[in-house]
């Protein structure tokens, strides 16, 4: 029910106490005011490291070789491993995690390419189709390198809108179906793609059908890496994958499982996660922190309730002298510092909000977008009526306990 | 009405036990107009405290209008003195942020009775005790004894059986007093019991009997001489002749 009297009442008290009641409401609204911004700014760096992970797929598995450092079956350490096309096929058949996979076959970087007069030099990458999902790219216009090209060792290329802008500048829309030439070998530009990845270096690249490289840049059945995306849940099933294909390949490479050196492994989602339970850290250090500061707040109400109770020792045993019962008393001061926090605290909460609003343009590396989120602002109301519950409830208490007589004693 | 039965009450000092009192036997009839005396430690506010349901006792019986008063909740007491008892204090206490019509209507409001109607009632009161013109002045603003009148109405606005007033001219001049008794035996003859505290001789003369009490016990119970044939001219200042007020209250 509402109780317009008992809201009367209390307007009435607060009223008469202007500046006490200011500066009880501050402590609240600065500590809502403290955490939102809080909260905003983690949610910000949050952004910013989602975003620098934006080039690639979350949950993709990068494999490479090296020499190895163990010796194993009576070979001695240091020799070189190599992946060849038979590696691919035994991952693509054999894992059973696997969504995704390619070779990459690497050839040395600053390549010219050219378009008639315009000559650049650019990195070259020569993968299977899967690629493209593993490497998040985006086609703008074509299309990637399919199965096909792979077949019939076509001669296409897909560059980057970039590396299209540079080398046609003004005929950039015309430059789907033109032969470019790559190392003096002429390429027919099928599709162009950008990678969100803030690594510039992603986007000065072209890509070939892997077939295609091996044959004209002479590198027979030769693999330097193999990427893909796994299914998994957990960090758990991701190392249980990642676990597998390494003892899988020391099968065949004749190398210690345990080499870390013969065979290296990236894996994204491992690191995901650990960034998440990362995030995780922090959200809970800046609610800690924000709820700190909000329980200072409270504090600081419950002091004043205290000390208002005090008083009005003498109005409160009158009103029970006149049947004022215990929780009639316990609401009234229950209420009033119910009150006090929750429209001080929505103002910080509006403050706060209000500057992340203002800030919310930002887009540094590592940190963009900071905000507070409607859920946020939710629970921060919640949190802030439980928190004048909270400190008027002890005040409130001793209220109830006054007896009339003591109160009502004439000294 | 009032009845009680071997009465005591002691009070825990620390180790010691302060016995206050003493097996108080009292019957008090509905209509009546009693005035309890006795010097300070007399007990006689731990018995208007008893009285009042402010305070419960240790043995005997208290019942009030047939009901036994014993170990009841705190919820249970305020009920029951909203519902039969209007109090009326030495220092008036009436609340300081409120005007003088709210302060009377505040009853009303634990008896959750609509604002509207409670200030229609308040109004009723205030001008019962001649304060119509008053009601919306915050109590810093009235006299002692328009204080005391609105509290007098504030006691009256529930409709309660007994009234018991704390020493209610403790704090005001004789003429005021005298007023604010006018006013209390007004309430008598409408046939509510009201119970006086009092150490003034004067006092209790105005009311029809006497209960003394000394350290627990009832000394003495009596009816007073009364104290009729005194007078107030009409500029306020009131004539004494020997030991007797000559006071024109028409009877």
């Amino acid at each position: 029910m509402f109780d317009l009297d008992k809201w009367q009442e209390i307007l009435t008290t607060i009223k008469k106490n202007k500046l006490r009641t200011f500066l009880t409401g501050f402590s609240v609204a600065w500590g809502i005011f403290m955490l939102i911004i809080l909260l905003g700014s983690g949610k910000g760096l949050e952004n910013g490291f989602e975003n620098e992970f934006r080039g690639a797929a979350k949950n993709s598995l990068w494999i490479w070789t090296g020499r190895t450092s163990i010796a194993h079956n009576g070979m001695n350490p240091g020799r070189p491993v190599r992946f060849t096309n038979d590696d691919y096929e035994n991952l693509k058949n054999n894992i059973d995690q696997r969504e995704y996979i390619s070779g990459r076959f690497n050839i040395r970087w600053g390549n010219q390419v050219t378009y008639k007069n315009e000559v650049h030099s650019f990195g070259i990458r020569n993968v299977h189709p899967e690629y493209e999902f593993i490497e998040a790219l985006t086609i703008t216009d074509g299309r990637y390198i399919n199965q096909l090209d792979l077949d019939n060792f076509r001669k296409v290329t897909v560059i980057s809108t970039l590396v299209r802008d540079m080398l046609f500048r003004d005929d950039a829309d015309k430059a789907l179906g033109e032969y470019i030439l790559v190392n003096g070998i002429p390429f027919k530009v099928v599709g162009f793609f950008e990678d969100e990845s803030q690594n510039n270096n992603n986007m000065r690249l072209i890509y070939v059908p892997i077939s295609t490289a091996q044959m004209v840049f002479s590198g027979g059945n030769r693999l330097h890496e193999i990427s893909m995306t796994i299914h998994a849940n957990t960090l758990e099933e991701a190392q249980r994958a990642e676990e597998n294909i390494r003892n899988r390949l020391a099968a065949v490479h004749n190398f210690n499982p345990d080499d870390r050196r013969a065979l290296g492994t990236w894996n994204s989602f491992e690191n995901y996660m650990q960034m998440q339970s990362l995030f995780k850290g922090i959200r809970l250090f800046i609610w800690i922190i924000g709820i700190g500061t909000i329980i200072a707040g409270i504090v600081g109400v419950s002091n004043i309730m205290v000390i208002v109770v005090k008083e009005r020792t003498r109005e409160i045993g009158v009103r029970k002298a006149l049947g004022a019962t215990p929780f009639s008393v316990v609401s009234l001061i229950l209420f009033e510092s119910v009150l006090i926090t929750t429209f001080a605290g929505y103002i910080g909460l509006v403050f706060g909000v209000g500057l992340l609003e203002i800030i919310s343009g930002i887009d540094a590396p590592f940190f963009s977008n900071p905000s507070a989120d409607f859920r946020l602002a939710v629970s921060a109301t919640l949190l802030l009526i439980f928190a004048g519950a909270l400190a008027g409830f002890v005040p409130a208490q001793r209220a109830a306990r006054i007896k009339p007589i003591e109160a009502l004693r004439d000294e | 009405m009032i009845t009680l039965q071997n009465i005591h009450k002691s009070y825990k000092m620390g180790l010691n036990s302060l016995h206050v009192l003493k097996g108080i036997n009292l019957e008090i009839e509905k209509g009546e107009l009693v005035s309890i005396m006795g010097s300070s430690g007399s007990g006689k506010s731990t018995l208007l405290n008893i009285l009042g349901i402010l305070d419960n006792y240790d043995e005997g019986e208290y019942r009030l209008d047939g009901k036994v008063i014993a170990g009841l909740s705190e919820t249970k007491a305020a009920l029951m003195r909203n519902e039969y008892i209007g109090f009326v204090f030495q220092s008036f206490n009436l609340i300081s942020f409120k005007n003088a019509l709210e302060n009377v209507a505040l009853p009303l409001y634990y008896k959750k009775i609509s604002r509207k109607k409670r200030n229609k009632i308040a109004m009723e009161y205030l001008e019962k005790v001649g304060l119509m013109d008053w009601a919306e002045h915050m109590p810093n603003e009235l006299s002692g004894g328009q204080k005391q009148r609105v509290a007098i109405a504030r006691s009256l606005i529930a409709n309660p059986k007994v009234i018991f007033a704390d020493e209610p001219t403790g704090a005001l001049d004789s003429v005021t007093s005298f007023e604010v008794m006018a006013i209390l035996r007004d309430i008598n003859k409408e046939g509510i019991t009201v119970i006086i505290v009092t150490h003034e001789d004067d006092i209790s003369r105005m009311t029809k009997r006497v209960v003394k009490l000394k350290d627990g016990n009832i000394e003495a119970d009596f009816a007073p001489k009364p104290l009729n044939n005194f007078a107030l001219n009409g500029s306020g200042t009131y004539l004494r002749d020997k030991d007797d007020i000559l006071l024109n209250i028409e009877t």
